[in-house]
């Protein structure tokens, strides 16, 4: 048997029962709680593409927000200007707004590593919310956009009409399932991606460049073609991420945003698969009780972060591993 | 020609500002090899301090006298007093580790000095304009330009000599490069690493400080303040190259140039174009203008 076989049948056996309780949760805890771990999943989705990068590459971006900003944008200008309130439309607009910018950006940025990578991605990201924050008569400046509550599966599935509530019940419930199902689908693909022989072509290149060349893997084409899924799975998320928030405004396009990914990546564990999606649902949770406590939220992720460095730089996933033997094995095989 | 003078002057205003924070990042980059993201918020650390000390000084009295403004360097000094004491904590565990780690816990600094001046300062911008106002405005020509501006126009000149000579014409100066281009070799030839680490480290917020300081009189000090010099400031060490103190110099005057230029004839897209000006300088010259490669 492939060992891709053997380590998938040995994942199904964990994933299906997080699966089952993620997909009964709706009916049992209170309709707050299932949008709020849709948060986290559609986050996690961001983490997952951010950490093919970081992770699988070794390229530090700190300008992953473009690319969810972008996402969430196409999703409000679909709104703003073609009138459509389908949520296949806005995933669509949003995956092929990203992939445009992403291979745009991508093809500039992976000419470089380290340092000087993870600058110019910032920079490029800051021309994207310089933009959406001049030009208010497109974006509407600092304002944004609103987006609506969308229909599912071509119209099939909308929201009730009648009293109000109604929105809170159909993000909690309908919509819930409908990012589920997609973030399983993205879990999945990117599971296929990381160990395919492209992914370990990125592994390669990670831990010895030189040597990847050598063996005739181009460097170059590589990590662009992982810039752009990275970029497309960010944008995914940020797409989905409108219709929770209901509005897209600048800051997500901010560069502390893109500091946002990283962290949640990293207190997951960016050495592991499941390390960025874990690190980026309980970054959530983290954030939304640290806001709900105290106006002085940003020194309690502050601390946690820098605490974090210091002490579990494997984050929660790399330290479990190391912690728990019977789970131990290659992390990133 | 006179509206040309005042363009002119806001340009070299501003740029004063930017070298004074670039610089200090840049130092610290060239001598540590460690970008911070918290220098922005050092920037703010030195408004607020000399924002609050002066503040208290006037209490409220109308008039600024002349040994107020001795102490507008108070905000430059606490900078640099907090810069001594994060740097051992915090930035020294790290240098052996990935830069990622570097990158990370100088995101966490960011976050949580920019909470700290929410708790200590609160919500509300703090203003000393008294001490802008009381210095009143002066006749160029036929323009009509505030005194102050032109004294944080010289202040960013002397600053830019001072630092120009300490570190190229004392004997700091020589371990200071020396460290920075070859760490093992100056350890091995007796050099402290860790007090020039330190030092460096206090120089650099030193000048964030310093900016933040001078800019209270005019613009105050706010929230947020810190997280957008942090990324004007990036752009100039961009463009000026990573650890180029020339470099820094130059890209600040670059940036004032095309900023003041840039809000008057082009608004919509003018810091579009200081972020573009950034990246095209990355992709042709990757380590700035002034970059050792």
């Amino acid at each position: 048997m492939s060992p891709l076989a053997t380590s998938s049948r040995r994942w199904i056996i964990w994933a299906a029962p997080v699966l089952v309780v993620l997909a009964i949760l709706p009916v049992i805890v209170p309709p707050y709680q299932t949008v709020l771990l849709s948060y986290g999943l559609v986050f996690a989705i961001a983490a997952l593409g951010f950490n093919l990068l970081l992770g699988y590459t070794g390229l530090l971006s700190f300008g992953h927000s473009a690319y969810f900003g972008v996402g969430a944008y196409a999703v409000a200008f679909v709104v703003k200007y073609l009138k459509s309130e389908s949520m296949e439309l806005f995933l669509l607009a949003g995956i092929a707004a990203s992939a445009v910018v992403a291979a745009l950006f991508g093809v500039l940025c992976v000419r470089y590593t380290r340092i000087f990578f993870g600058i110019l991605t910032m920079a490029l990201s800051q021309v994207l919310w310089s933009l959406a924050f001049k030009f208010f008569w497109v974006t509407g400046g600092s304002d944004g956009l609103r987006v609506p509550t969308p229909t599912l599966i071509a119209g099939a599935v909308k929201m009730d009409t009648g009293p109000a509530g109604d929105k809170l019940a159909f993000l909690s419930h309908r919509y819930y399932y409908y990012v589920l199902v997609l973030f399983a689908l993205a879990v999945a693909v990117m599971w296929v991606i990381v160990h395919s022989p492209f992914g370990k072509a990125l592994q390669a290149i990670r831990d010895n460049e030189t040597r990847a060349e050598f063996v005739g893997v181009q460097v170059w084409h590589y990590r662009w073609v992982a810039f752009i899924i990275s970029g497309i799975y960010t944008g995914l998320a940020g797409a989905l991420w409108v219709p929770l928030n209901g509005l897209t405004t600048p800051d997500i396009l901010h560069w502390t945003f893109s500091g946002k990914i990283v962290f949640f990546t990293v207190l997951g564990g960016f050495q592991t698969f499941f390390g960025p999606i874990i690190g980026a649902v309980i970054y959530n949770y983290l954030e939304t009780y640290a806001v709900g406590h105290t106006v002085y939220w940003q020194m309690v992720l502050g601390i946690v972060l820098v605490v974090l460095v210091l002490a579990l730089p494997a984050g929660i996933v790399g330290t479990a591993h190391r912690l728990l033997p019977r789970f131990r094995r290659p992390a990133v095989s | 020609m006179d509206t040309l003078l005042i363009h002119i002057l806001n340009s070299l205003l501003y740029a004063s500002v930017l070298f004074l924070i670039a610089g200090g990042l840049s130092l610290i980059y060239g001598v540590m090899r460690i970008v911070n993201l918290a220098h922005g918020n050092l920037y703010a650390f030195g408004a607020y301090v000399t924002a609050w000390v002066i503040g208290r000084l006037i209490g409220g009295g109308p008039e600024a006298s002349v040994w107020l403004y001795a102490l507008l360097p108070a905000g430059a000094v606490a900078a640099a007093a907090l810069g001594a004491v994060l740097e051992p904590t915090l930035l020294r565990p790290l240098y052996q580790r990935a830069e990622e780690y570097q990158l990370l816990i100088t995101f966490g600094l960011l976050l949580i000095l920019e909470d700290l001046m929410r708790l200590i300062w609160g919500p509300y911008p703090l203003s000393v304009s008294a001490l802008y106002e009381a210095l009143g405005s002066l006749h160029i020509g036929e323009a009509i330009y505030p005194t102050y501006n032109l004294a944080v126009i010289v202040i960013g000149g002397v600053a830019a000599a001072g630092i120009w000579a300490f570190v190229y014409r004392t004997q700091f100066g020589v371990v200071l490069r020396a460290t920075s281009q070859n760490k093992r070799m100056a350890a091995a030839l007796g050099v402290d690493v860790n007090r020039v680490y330190v030092e460096a480290f206090t120089l650099g917020c030193f000048m964030a400080g310093l900016g933040g300081a001078v800019v209270v009189p005019q613009q105050g000090a706010v929230l947020g303040m810190g997280v957008d010099a942090l990324i004007l400031a990036f752009v100039v060490v961009v463009i000026g190259g990573l650890g180029s103190l020339e470099g820094a110099l130059v890209g600040a005057l670059l940036v004032g140039i095309v900023r003041e230029f840039g809000i008057t004839f082009f608004p919509e897209i003018e810091l579009a174009v200081l972020y573009l000006m950034a990246a095209i300088v990355l992709l042709i010259r990757p380590a700035g203008l002034f970059g050792r490669a």
